[in-house]
């Protein structure tokens, strides 16, 4: 099958970016949609021309390197995959494809399809985390967790970081983010001594890297790949204002 | 002469003994000490973590924009532990024996007994990190079994242990950088280690957005750089998971051990076409209830399903009667290769087997094939495009883990004194083959609770030493760095970087693969260095040294593959038996077992770099068991 690119070509953060168009012939359906760029890169790069730069690594669904807003969707329109488990299959022959890079003020564009999204470890050095240090921790099973609170922790802690979230959302909100963590660490018990101080930093850090705020569209959570819910919000919100009546 | 620095003693108490006669540092003295830890997957970011917590000056370096994308991240199955929760008879001695035995007695005694040692302590520290590990009803922590063992003693979160283990580290890394005791410096790749009178002083990176050539001092260099799975082209690594910072250590002077032993796993998602950029990997949970199977008939292209029982072949319930689907991943993998090469393959480019559900869906019904492995099989069908719950799914090993590595004593220190080596980048703890579950485990020991202990018996020598990037040993090093990425982006020729990697691939693969033998190896040591010839004759690498340059990073990458490619070949020559992950098709049973030669082999091949024309020189560290028995591994 043959599809036609529309990609956003930008030299680096300070220059101005525009959409270039490149015809793909011979693609199969069993490409990936990241082999089917690999392919137009040789293609580019055998011809002397710049190829397109683009995040990824694990191309399993994982890392959360990878991340493009394809036909205005965040990593496409199939649910609850990322970019890299996107396959061409999923094209028709001729399409036209436009692909961008994330597009919030707190993710510049580094290069092409690339941001910078070292916001979230800030927002994570301001509170992800339980304080324990290496050593010295009681035995694991002194610390029992009701099986349905581990799962519930489990599925927001599943988050991969990939900020398709933000991506999406009108408001360029890191709430589904930023409540995935506060979340995990609020159903279990290890989170409890640093509970008020972990919403409070977190939510302050997030507003400091210029992230919008919720007004509940649930775009968020249509987008996530890991399908992660707006529940989460929801105690995301309470945690703070808990915090703040106390704090 | 290699010295191990293995302690005296009974093997229990060797490491209880060598943590008290370590030197230490004392603590208002450990934050005169600057260390570089390169690679912050689960080995580096726990090694980070730790050293930050006890005072050290921490600078971390990735070429990843974050420490949470590295590679570790995608482990699914578990991580091992000796807790005994099961009540099933575990114990340290009983997970020291199962990882001996399934390493085919090819790695130390004193190392792995201490691995199996801190085991407890990881659970003990991902638990109170708030690792949500899969629990009972009753609130305490659940195990599952896994290949090797007799007893579970595996932990898990979902299929996502690795993910888990890595936020975990990630978690205390970041509160480490919070607190200014880690400088995390990202997209920065190491492209040289940098010696000072033949220690180890710092390294020379490259700014992977603007281009910057940095020098970095430090009193101690730590590696924990992952495997070279990827000189293969096609495995299941990430994609830009590569030995670059390895070989650069070891072309100064860190031997490199057993290179050639590379674990190809059984279950993976076949190569679909020539444009195939990585392999995914499906659990080895699926062989639980999965069958394996082949047509009998060669060549047989039917649809599965008009392949009536009697025309299909359970090769692995056929020939292991006993263990079945669940023999271990380096005989399942070369069953399958085997099946394969006599012309019994399936699908379109007969190199898969089936691995058939038919009878686990008739036996537990959908539903619990679904809630078992539902998100396998997903995952199976988005790559695949077909429903494995109607059709078998076509299965096929691929290059997975590698336990050859770098070099390093009992300390976890290289030959390059002041330079360590954590994780997937050292050889040191799985023998010939790894057992599952076990990566998570050996990453985690070595940067949590080994790496900690051991550095301060180097680094208290170093006492009044300050680290500074002010000698011409960075400055050289900085020049040659230079110069070696002007020559990639000078050539301009006609072949990309991945189609010369490619190449290299299938030259690994098929002579250094599942199965090798002496011709195959030779073909391979004369073609792989007349390949790099090509890629430094032909190689086009498009755009500057000054800019982000994906194609500049590849080429750097894969020129440094075809170099370590060469040493795999010779290796795997000079190993004349078969051991776990090596198979050298000329020594086998009758029954077509690997065959040991415990006499002649029982030791770790350690090379050393002589120069770029020089063929690298074989020292020798014997292995002695004083503990266990050398057995032949039967699963029959």
């Amino acid at each position: 099958m043959k599809v036609i690119l529309k990609v956003w070509r930008q030299n680096n953060a300070e220059s101005q970016g525009a959409f270039e168009t490149y015809p793909v012939e011979n693609v199969s359906g069993d490409m990936s949609f990241f082999e089917m760029m690999d392919m137009l890169n040789d293609q580019l790069v055998l011809a002397g021309k710049t190829p397109i730069a683009f995040d990824h690594d694990c191309r399993e669904g994982i890392c959360g390197t990878c991340g493009l807003f394809i036909n205005g969707r965040a990593h496409g329109k199939i649910r609850g995959i990322t970019t890299c488990q996107l396959h061409m299959r999923s094209f028709e022959d001729g399409e036209t494809i436009v692909v961008e890079p994330w597009r919030a003020k707190a993710f510049p564009v580094i290069k092409d399809l690339i941001v910078e999204r070292t916001s979230f470890d800030r927002i994570m050095e301001a509170g992800g985390y339980v304080s324990v240090k290496t050593g010295g921790t009681p035995d694991a099973n002194a610390i029992p967790i009701a099986k349905r609170n581990a799962e519930e922790a489990m599925d927001a802690a599943s988050c991969i970081g990939c900020a398709a979230c933000v991506a999406t959302c009108k408001n360029s909100s890191a709430m589904l983010f930023v409540a995935a963590k506060v979340s995990q660490l609020a159903l279990l018990p290890q989170g409890q001594p640093e509970r008020v101080e972990r919403a409070l930093n977190m939510i302050a850090a997030m507003d400091e890297e210029g992230f919008g705020n919720c007004t509940n569209t649930g775009a968020c959570e249509i987008e996530c790949p890991k399908e992660i819910s707006i529940s989460h919000i929801g105690r995301l919100n309470r945690e703070f204002l808990k915090a703040s009546l106390k704090g | 002469m290699l010295n191990n620095k293995i302690p005296l003693g009974p093997l229990a108490e060797k490491w209880t003994n060598h943590k008290f006669s370590s030197k230490l540092v004392n603590p208002s003295n450990k934050r005169k000490y600057d260390i570089i830890i390169v690679g912050t997957g689960l080995a580096g970011a726990s090694a980070a973590a730790s050293l930050a917590e006890l005072g050290y000056n921490v600078q971390a370096f990735s070429y990843h924009e974050s420490p949470r994308r590295a590679h570790s991240i995608a482990a699914q199955g578990g991580i091992n532990a000796a807790k005994n929760y099961p009540n099933d008879s575990d114990s340290i001695y009983r997970l020291f024996y199962d990882t001996i035995k399934g390493g085919d007695y090819r790695s130390r005694e004193a190392n792995v007994y201490r691995l199996a040692e801190v085991s407890n302590n990881i659970i003990d520290q991902c638990v109170a990190q708030g690792i949500p590990f899969a629990r009972e009803y009753g609130g305490l922590l659940d195990n599952r079994s896994f290949g090797g063992a007799q007893v579970s003693r595996t932990f898990y979160a979902r299929g996502q242990t690795g993910q888990q283990l890595l936020l975990g580290a990630y978690s205390a890394l970041v509160r480490q950088m919070n607190t200014g005791q880690v400088k995390f410096h990202s997209r920065h790749e190491m492209l040289d280690l940098v010696l000072i009178d033949g220690e180890a002083k710092g390294i020379v990176t490259r700014n992977l957005i603007t281009g910057e050539i940095q020098s970095h001092a430090a009193n101690a260099v730590v590696l924990a750089t992952g495997g070279y799975g990827n000189a293969f082209f096609l495995s299941t690594n990430a994609m830009a998971s590569n030995a670059t910072a390895a070989w650069r250590a070891h072309k100064k002077g860190a031997f490199f051990a057993n290179p050639c032993i590379t674990q190809i796993h059984p279950t993976c998602i076949p190569v679909a076409s020539s444009h195939q950029s990585k392999l995914t990997l499906m659990s080895e949970s699926l062989r639980n209830d999965g069958r394996v199977w082949v047509p009998k008939k060669k060549g047989d292209k039917r649809h599965p399903s008009e392949i009536s029982e009697d025309e299909r072949d359970y090769y692995l319930e056929r020939l292991y009667p006993s263990f079945g689907n669940l023999v271990p991943r380096d005989v399942a993998s070369r069953r399958a290769k085997e099946m394969c090469d006599m012309g019994h393959g399936v699908g379109e480019t007969g190199l898969a087997v089936f691995l058939d559900f038919e009878d686990a869906i008739e036996r537990m019904g959908k539903d619990v094939v679904v809630q078992k492995y539902g998100n396998l099989f997903d995952m199976y069908k988005q790559i695949t495009g077909e429903d494995p719950y109607e059709i078998p799914m076509r299965i096929y090993p691929a290059v997975h883990y590698t336990m050859g590595g770098l070099w390093v004593d009992y300390n976890l220190m290289s030959t390059i004194p002041g330079l360590y080596i954590l994780g997937e980048a050292n050889f040191s703890d799985h023998g010939a083959n790894r057992l599952g579950a076990s990566a998570l485990m050996q990453g985690l020991a070595d940067g949590y609770f080994i790496l900690p202990y051991t550095i301060g018996d180097y680094l208290s020598g170093k006492l009044g030493e300050k680290a500074s990037v002010d000698n011409d040993a960075f400055s050289k090093t900085e020049t040659d760095v230079k110069n070696r990425i002007e020559n990639l982006l000078s050539i301009n020729g006609n072949r990309t970087v991945d189609d010369i990697h490619k190449e290299l691939g299938l030259i690994l693969w098929e002579n250094v693969g599942m199965a090798r033998n002496k011709s195959g190896l030779e073909k391979a040591i004369e073609s792989i260095p007349k390949l790099k010839d090509e890629f430094w004759k032909n190689v086009k690498v498009t755009g500057t040294a000054d800019e982000l340059n994906p194609e500049l990073e590849k080429a750097g990458r894969v020129a440094d593959f075809l170099e370590l490619g060469e040493l795999m070949a010779r290796d795997a020559l000079n190993r004349e038996e078969s051991c776990g992950g090596h198979f050298r098709e000329e020594h086998q049973t009758e029954e077509n077992e690997a065959k040991r030669n415990d006499e002649e082999f029982s030791y770790v091949a350690a090379w050393e770099h002589k120069g770029d024309d020089l063929t690298a020189k074989l020292h020798k560290e014997e292995l002695v068991f004083e503990n266990v028995e050398l057995t032949t591994r039967s699963y029959k």
